[in-house]
């Protein structure tokens, strides 16, 4: 069930986007009613972290997906009480 | 107290800092730092001793990396570094400057952004952008970038910007106007009868010359130039040179008519020194004469390039002469160039070389 309101959901942070912020665990939770909501929780915790996530169009930035619940998201998708965000690093670089 | 060269060092894959000692014969390593972010350029403060590192990430974006004590902890900040929604975003930071109570970023996608808070955060100088020229800037291979920006030492308000591949930009204003500043340079890439326009040259690098603002230098991928007007109007001081094709431009820190080059071999055939055998190439006299100084240097089976931002020199007597190669190798010379010896090999492909002296 898709809350309208603000859930509280987990989230799952990569180990590259920790290093930037030292006293960001891996895993933390936040009350948010979409995504765009969810990483603006984010960066009031680690100011700078919403920039890292997403740029100014505004989207996820292109190497990075983020899934709720399994599923791939974009910055509107809503938020589920209990649910799960994961935000994930492409597979680039050389 | 003695004085001591840091050789900040941007590469594909962080920073690395090298600390000399007082003779500059003998050389630490330390890095990467900045997470092996990408980095495109590195410059120091000397009057605060902070460093400050720019780059992009293909995950996390831009942003200014910086430390407050020679590289042992650095932070980072991109707060301001955006363009307005639904404009292409800002990729990566391209190059640095001090300027009188500021420090600039020069940007990808074309652009430039200034902070008077040290770096914390960044306002953007919305006159460039808004020039008639804009809409017909083209990318270079390396993007569309602002690679180098070049603060008038004392006026405040005066600034030139280059920009690959739109040309060199003159703001008098703080920013707010800008006016290109291309006559004399060529365009050889682009239709006959097409050659000399008001802008879309491929400015290679643009530097000042020590105690004289008013000439400035600039290697340009077809032609190196010396302008003795602001800017005004370029003059080839290329006759000598064995290219006219190169990246980099560094000027001595006392002598204006001392200019250090890497040429390459051509657009079309490697981009590296010509003929495999290693120079830097050094004016002192403005560019009249050139004199290849490969002492020290692989005199066979070189093939490395040197980036637009990867040659250097420090302010100590007699200067030093620093420059890092695409294949990971960084030169140095303590005695203007007429010497080299090889300073660190292996590190990832190096993007910038700059210097800061500090006292130990």
């Amino acid at each position: 069930m898709i809350a309208a309101t603000p859930a509280v959901v987990r989230v799952v942070l990569p180990a590259a986007l920790q290093l930037l912020f030292h006293q960001c665990p891996q895993e933390t939770e936040v009350t948010a009613a979409t995504v765009t909501e969810a990483i603006d929780a984010l960066d009031a915790c680690w100011p700078g972290m919403r920039h890292r996530i997403c740029d100014e169009r505004p989207a996820i930035r292109r190497h990075i997906n983020i899934y709720i619940d399994g599923v791939r998201a974009t910055l509107p998708t809503p938020l589920r009480q209990g649910g799960e965000m994961v935000i994930v690093m492409a597979i680039s670089g050389g | 107290m003695s004085q001591r060269v840091l050789l900040l060092v941007g590469t594909r894959k962080g920073v690395f800092i090298l600390e000399g000692d007082p003779a500059r014969r003998s050389w630490a390593l330390r890095g990467p730092f900045c997470e092996a972010w990408p980095i495109n350029h590195v410059i120091g403060d000397a009057a605060t001793g902070t460093i400050f590192a720019g780059g992009g990430n293909a995950w996390f974006g831009p942003a200014v990396w910086q430390s407050d004590d020679r590289g042992a902890s650095w932070t980072h900040s991109s707060a301001g570094l955006t363009y307005d929604a639904g404009q292409d975003p800002v990729a990566s930071v391209w190059s640095l400057a001090r300027g009188v109570g500021c420090l600039y970023a020069g940007v990808e996608p074309a652009g430039l952004f200034r902070s008077t808070d040290g770096g914390q955060t960044w306002m953007p100088v919305d006159g460039l952008r808004a020039h008639p020229s804009r809409p017909h800037w083209q990318p270079g291979a390396g993007g569309l970038i602002l690679h180098s920006v070049v603060p008038h030492p004392s006026d405040d308000q005066a600034i030139w910007v280059a920009i690959s591949a739109a040309g060199v930009f003159y703001s008098a204003d703080g920013g707010q106007s800008w006016v290109a500043r291309n006559q004399g340079t060529r365009a050889d890439f682009m239709p006959e009868g097409q050659r000399y326009p008001e802008f879309g040259q491929c400015v290679h690098s643009l530097v000042m010359a020590p105690g004289m603002p008013e000439r400035l230098y600039q290697q340009n991928h077809c032609g190196m130039y010396r302008s003795d007007d602001a800017g005004a109007r370029w003059e080839s001081i290329e006759a000598g040179l064995p290219s006219s094709f190169g990246f980099p431009a560094a000027a001595h820190p006392r002598d204006p008519e001392t200019l250090y080059l890497v040429p390459l071999n051509g657009d079309t055939v490697g981009r590296y020194v010509p003929e495999g055998q290693a120079a830097v190439w050094r004016t002192r006299d403005a560019g009249a004469s050139w004199q290849a100084l490969r002492d020290g240097l692989p005199a066979r089976n070189a093939y490395f390039g040197v980036l637009r931002q990867a040659l250097a020199t420090d302010p100590l007597t007699p200067a030093g002469v620093y420059f890092g190669t695409g294949t990971g190798t960084l030169y140095g010379s303590a005695d203007e160039g007429e010497s080299w010896t090889c300073l660190a090999q292996h590190l990832p492909p190096i993007t910038s070389v700059e210097t800061m002296v500090v006292d130990r």
